[in-house]
């Protein structure tokens, strides 16, 4: 157990020093949000009701979580590169915990999310999104975020580890991930959806998710969602952590 | 900890779908020696190495290192090993001095420690000039040697070294030999694959060479280079017509078939002394015109051809069923 620990940290260290020495992915995922905030308030924010609520402080929460959701994608990437370049079988030899190399990934990930959350939400600021909650719940938000993104890069190991090259990991990015986010109440109330794709938006797990943050930022009602997205967020890692661990047990270089 | 052999394989056999990469290997490694694994392109050597420091699973057989079971003991199998394996693996973003640390602290070092360690190593493996770069700057060599000072941070009793002078100029694999012959010294057991007779002939105190998957011979190296007939004598005629009584007048000097290239005829020799002397003697007594002839030691290629009746295979031909994709072809870049 104390192994356990010690080895998620050094992997979670080795991880944080390569960010500033690579940082296209980093400065990529955080810019194209950043990029996004701007489009959708400035271009679609006029078009777009949000009865209750102006479109910049809607919007935020809604980018941001979308913005964790993707945040994952350096767990998956990276250990996608670690398989093919051999780096998993050298920690796969040695004599460290069999759960370090995921946990100090995904741990890294926390680090770099906390970073990108807190520019998308001082661009937010800047352009109008104002907090209309107490502190402690905006904390609270701050936390429901970190969780939800920590459990969604054990659904990204698993997706690194199983795919076979990095362009494989990007099209589960566009195909899966882009439209689950956009589906949701990230951009839209769900109530302004056609009857078929509403049903799908309100089950979401990113409606779940973004609907708890707008009530701990904006007092939303919250309709068990803050319950709602630490459950799923428990889920999602309950489910996908063994299923990474085991299959990172069988990663070979080429098997 | 009992004193047994360093490692024992027992009748290992590893599928990969059609391929029979381990056909039944039997194997035994002795503590302090090192054990040279010999074989063409996709003989196994490789699988071998990885079925023994726990990174796969045999379908069926067992393997022990230091007496624990590869399959049912990893974590104690692999508190006593090191591996480099075939393809560098160092983080390219790290520097040499960040990958040995971290390695240093896997194992289980402390931070300070480890760094210590990392320095003694980076200096024995003459990168300290580049110690503080990240590894994407190195070059192939570099890393390769990187890699290996990586197998090495914690001194592990047990090494796995997968090719470990493929890539490297001569002087950096002179000095790698010496550091294995110090290790070696210092009790280390090493199993070490290579495509080189010389690199194991200088390193092995035992020799396996294994083919499909199969041990097809075992012994000192003396032993095998006595069985492919130690000295090779390449003749070169001026009139390719004179082959066949050119082998005649050789096969006194022979120790295995002559083999028939063209006009080349490749001998093997019993004795190195005075073998040249006396071919050309006969040659010329004989009034047949040589064009060229050397004298050279026998290669991996010999061994095949007097082991198997057959050149080593080529490359290629049994890589591409393995190749699934990117991985392979990415590392080969
Ligand atoms: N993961 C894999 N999937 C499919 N086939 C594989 C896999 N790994 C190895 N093989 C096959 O098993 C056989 C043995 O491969 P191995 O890598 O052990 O050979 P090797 O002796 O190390 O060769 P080389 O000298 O080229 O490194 C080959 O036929 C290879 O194609
Ligand atoms: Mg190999």
């Amino acid at each position: 157990m104390r192994r356990l620990v010690t080895d998620t940290l050094i992997i979670a260290e080795r991880n944080l020093i390569r960010l500033p020495r690579a940082p296209e992915l980093f400065i990529g995922f955080t810019l194209q949000p950043i990029m996004f905030v701007l489009l959708f308030n400035y271009v679609f924010g006029g078009a777009i009701r949000t009865p209750g609520y102006s479109y910049i402080d809607f919007l935020i929460p809604g980018i941001i979580v979308q913005n964790i959701a993707f945040g994952g994608f350096a767990t998956a990437l990276g250990l996608n590169e670690d398989v093919r370049k051999g780096l998993i079988d050298r920690f796969r030899s040695l004599p460290m915990s069999r759960a370090a190399v995921l946990g100090g990934r995904t741990l890294a990930d926390v680090a770099t999310n906390t970073l990108s959350l807190t520019v998308l939400l001082v661009t937010g600021v800047i352009i109008g999104f104002t907090f209309q909650s107490s502190f402690g719940e905006a904390v609270a938000g701050f936390g429901l975020l970190l969780l939800f993104g920590y459990s969604f890069s054990w659904f990204l190991a698993f997706i690194g580890l199983l795919s076979k090259s990095s362009e494989s990991v990007n099209s589960i990015g566009f195909i899966v991930v882009f439209p689950l986010t956009f589906v949701s109440s990230a951009f839209v109330p769900v109530n302004s959806m056609p009857a078929g794709l509403r049903d799908f938006a309100e089950v979401n797990p990113f409606t779940v998710i973004v609907d708890g943050l707008r009530h701990l930022w904006l007092g939303a009602p919250a309709h068990n969602s803050v319950w709602g997205s630490v459950a799923w967020s428990l889920a999602i890692i309950a489910v996908f952590a063994p299923l990474a661990v085991a299959r990172y047990r069988r990663a070979a270089v080429s098997a | 900890m009992s004193d047994g052999p360093a490692i024992e394989v027992e009748n290992v056999v590893k599928h990969f779908g059609e391929v029979r990469a381990l056909d039944g290997v039997d194997l035994v490694a002795e503590r302090g020696r090192v054990l040279g694994l010999l074989g063409p392109n996709g003989a196994g050597k490789t699988t071998l190495v990885r079925v023994l420091t726990t990174l796969i699973k045999p379908d069926a057989g067992s393997a022990r290192v230091l007496g624990r079971d590869v399959v049912h003991e990893g974590p104690l199998v692999r508190e006593e090993i090191g591996l480099a394996g075939q393809y560098a693996a160092v983080d390219e973003n790290l520097t040499g001095m960040e990958n040995l640390t971290m390695v240093g602290r896997l194992y289980g070092s402390r931070r300070r420690a480890a760094r210590e360690r990392s320095r003694e190593l980076l200096e024995r493996f003459d990168l300290v000039d580049a110690a503080n770069r990240p590894t994407k700057t190195y070059s192939g060599g570099m890393r390769r040697r990187l890699d290996l000072a990586a197998a090495l941070v914690a001194k592990p009793p047990v090494l796995f070294l997968d090719e470990p002078t493929t890539g490297l100029d001569p002087r950096s694999r002179l000095s790698l030999w010496e550091v294995i012959e110090d290790l070696v010294g210092e009790g280390t057991s090493v199993l070490l694959t290579t495509q080189y007779l010389d690199e194991a002939d200088r390193l092995a105190h035992n020799i396996a060479v294994i083919d499909h998957g199969r041990l097809i011979a075992e012994g000192t190296p003396e032993q095998l280079k006595d069985r492919v007939g130690g000295e090779h004598l390449d003749v070169t005629l001026e009139q390719p017509g004179d082959t066949d009584r050119a082998v005649t007048v050789l096969a006194p000097l022979c120790a295995g078939r002559p083999t028939v290239d063209g006009n080349v005829i490749h001998v093997g020799v019993r004795e190195r002394r005075g073998s040249i002397v006396d071919a050309v003697t006969r040659l010329s007594d004989a009034g047949i015109a040589v064009e060229d002839l050397a004298l050279r030691r026998p290669s991996l290629d010999d061994v095949f051809l007097e082991l198997t009746g057959r050149p080593a295979e080529p490359a290629s031909e049994e890589r591409d069923l393995a190749d699934d994709g990117p991985a392979q072809q990415e590392r080969a870049a």
